[in-house]
């Protein structure tokens, strides 16, 4: 470790960082309270855990400006199994995160024809595209992002991340580590486990070497507690959207899902979603909704569209409808059943190969219909996202079934979860307002 | 007393004054062009005239399509999609699927017998399919767009017009005029084109077409060579009212009626 590096980032991250990030917190408290006098007519102001996950992300960004020299660095997919990492001390980051953090700020375009003028196709994921944008022209709305020292990815989400990674493996000379997880068409197969199993343990002696430290199965241990302990809190704080009003919606989840993606190893994010709940709580005890006036409440299936979340919250407000769960948000709740800390590396291997998008269709089908009955449903609104195949594969057959079963309308909109450009505000505006007559 | 309808769509403006009783008692239909407001001011002034009511005998109107919200003085606004789904009722009650295609897109609306849209898909990504794929091919034809039904030779035509792309198929017409191929053919093949893409989208709305009372809307409609090979590919009758542009607007109007019931 280089003294002068571990200064910088001692007195960046924390003796200067952790005071402005706390200043920074509280300038979203007063904002989300001027909100709340400004007296929307069709929703309720935000949580303010909003703030403490924003200063949460932001630490750790914070932290990844100054860890160079200090820390080592694995970038990691977002289905990726960290444990074994952050028991190795590796500061993590998390390109998708990052990716849907520019999609946020409205950036994704841009950096998506950053990528397509270097030739890169625009029929390949906005996630990527906006991703190798960044990092061809060095632009980020985080500051500094740390080099990789290694690069971590499973396919348990789709084949495209790793492409991708395997891209930033060779821009930044850095080994990439690929988690082959088999699709499953039903259970996992024993030897389905026993084959990530094997890819986990083969990771280690890797990692090792490049931090310069053995694995402590003991740490690791502790990780997988921690993280199981996260995925079951998140799992709560979705489920309390069953309550009428529902006290949070999808679109909160959306944001305040951030720990449990990048973070769910870290004891602060265990205390975070303690938070939420009890915010969430109140809300529930004084009949507070994130809607007003609540008539219908939906599921949303896929990604979210990311630089448009406060717009399809205030007009699927406007219409009354709440976007209740999204199976998206879900993800990182229903594997958290598989984690077990007495056996790290089996659960492990059992909870990555388990993702959703490591599924059939017909298993997410079947997912949904259990939403539509747990959170009392009334609609589903289909994300068409033209980057995301594996997500959007089976909608169709999917809508169909629910109508014809269920009787559930559903509604399909065609966009994209990052590139702006694929999405026309009139359009999407028309099916909304044609849902909401179908609700009617 | 009248009730009003005011469809503001893409390429065409078209308004509909209704009675208490539901009954049309006048239509009017102009292009939309490039300034809504005048196009929604001329159908409004022209169905008035036709009634010979004042605006103020007007109780309620409501507007439809995409500019919608740019109609003044509604009681409220609906989507096109109930709207066509309303009014096509007024014509042939009980229909089960719709099918409008307008100017710019094509919907296939499936509605339940109590009137209410249970399900629809929209093409509004591609001009392929609708009306302006339509004015494309007969400026490049050199015809008038109503001749496309006369023309139409049905199942006799063998020709297709590979090309998913209204702009492409521009450049393969051309060619297929220039290898001196028959007009009926082309037009034939134009109309199949058409009536395949409207077919597959059905498809997406409905399991068993064979259950359905179908119709269709909007503009395209008034091509019945169209509507007769979409008719030939879903092996089921389609009804088609007389003036398939106004519907969207008789539903808005209807919608207005409504409000006082």
């Amino acid at each position: 470790m280089n003294l002068s590096n571990a200064l910088k980032y001692y007195v960046g991250a924390t003796a200067l960082g952790k005071p402005l990030l706390h200043y920074q917190k509280k300038q979203n408290q007063k904002r989300i309270r001027k909100m709340a006098l400004k007296n929307d007519p069709h929703l309720n102001p935000p949580l303010m855990a909003n703030t403490r996950m924003s200063q949460l992300l932001s630490e750790q960004y914070l932290k990844g400006r100054f860890t160079q020299g200090v820390k080592k660095v694995a970038w990691h997919s977002s289905g990726a199994p960290i444990e074994i990492l952050q028991a190795l001390g590796f500061f993590l980051y998390t390109p998708d995160n990052h990716a849907a953090m520019c999609g946020a700020r409205k950036l994704g375009a841009e950096y998506s024809e950053i990528a397509e003028n270097k030739g890169y196709s625009r029929d390949i994921c906005s996630y990527a595209r906006t991703d190798i944008g960044s990092f061809l022209s060095g632009k980020t709305p985080v500051g500094k992002i740390p080099k990789p020292d290694i690069i971590v990815v499973c396919n348990n989400i789709c084949q495209t991340i790793l492409h991708w990674y395997q891209t930033m493996g060779v821009y930044y000379d850095a080994p990439v580590f690929v988690i082959d997880t088999p699709f499953l068409y039903g259970d996992a197969k024993a030897h389905d486990i026993a084959y990530v199993k094997q890819q986990l343990e083969e990771l280690v002696p890797v990692a090792e070497k490049i931090v310069g430290k053995q694995l402590s199965r003991k740490r690791l241990q502790e990780i997988v507690r921690i993280g199981k302990d996260c995925s079951d809190l998140w799992c709560e704080v979705l489920y309390r959207a069953r309550q009428r009003p529902a006290p949070l919606s999808g679109f909160d989840a959306f944001i305040l899902m951030g720990p449990v993606v990048a973070l769910r190893g870290e004891a602060s994010s265990v205390d975070f979603y303690h938070e939420v709940l009890k915010e969430i709580d109140t809300r529930i005890e004084n009949g507070i909704g994130v809607v007003k006036n609540e008539k219908y409440r939906i599921l949303w299936d896929n990604l979210p569209i990311w630089y448009r979340l406060s717009w399809f919250s205030k007009t699927l407000a406007s219409l009354g409808i709440v976007a209740a769960i999204s199976n998206y948000t879900y993800q990182w709740a229903e594997p958290a059943q598989y984690m077990d800390p007495a056996k790290p590396m089996e659960g492990v291997a059992k909870t990555y190969l388990h993702s959703l998008l490591n599924r059939s269709a017909g298993y997410k089908l079947g997912h949904m219909e259990k939403m539509v009955e747990e959170f009392s449903l009334d609609g589903v609104l289909f994300h068409s996202d033209r980057s995301c195949k594996p997500y959007s594969m089976g909608q169709l057959d999917q809508s169909k079934t629910l109508l014809d079963k269920l009787g559930i309308p559903c509604l399909t909109i065609d966009s994209d979860h990052n590139d702006s450009r694929v999405f026309s505000e009139g359009q999407v505006m028309t099916r909304l307002q044609a849902f909401s007559e179908m609700l009617g | 007393m009248g009730y009003m309808g005011v469809d503001i769509g893409s390429s065409t403006c078209c308004a509909v004054i209704v009675d208490g009783k539901g009954e049309t008692l006048a239509t009017a239909m102009v292009p939309t062009g490039a300034r809504n407001e005048k196009a929604i001011g001329t159908v409004t002034c022209q169905v008035l005239e036709q009634t010979g009511l004042k605006e103020q005998a007007i109780r309620a109107k409501v507007s439809t399509g995409y500019g919608r919200k740019q109609v003044k003085d509604c009681a409220f606004d609906k989507t096109e999609i109930v709207c066509h789904a309303k009014g096509i009722q007024a014509y042939f009650p009980g229909t089960s699927m719709l099918i409008d295609i307008g100017g710019q897109d094509s919907k296939v609306i499936q509605i339940h017998p109590s009137g209410r849209v249970v399900n629809f898909a929209m093409n509004d990504k591609c001009a392929a399919g609708t009306g302006r794929f339509l004015e494309t091919m007969a400026r490049v034809l050199e015809i008038d767009i109503k001749e496309f039904d006369g023309l139409d030779i049905g199942d006799k035509g063998t020709q297709k017009i590979s090309n998913m792309c209204t702009v492409f198929a521009e450049s393969e017409v051309v060619s297929l005029i220039a290898q001196g191929m028959d007009l009926g053919e082309i037009v034939s093949g134009i109309n199949r084109s058409i009536a395949t893409r409207t077919f597959s989208l059905a498809k997406r709305v409905t399991s068993d077409l064979s259950k359905e009372q179908i119709a269709m809307s909007g503009g395209v409609a008034n091509n019945l060579g169209v509507v007769r090979s979409l008719s030939r590919l879903m092996e089921k009758k389609i009804e088609v009212p007389p003036h398939p542009g106004i519907i969207g607007a008789l539903g808005a109007a209807i919608f207005a009626r409504e409000t006082d019931l």
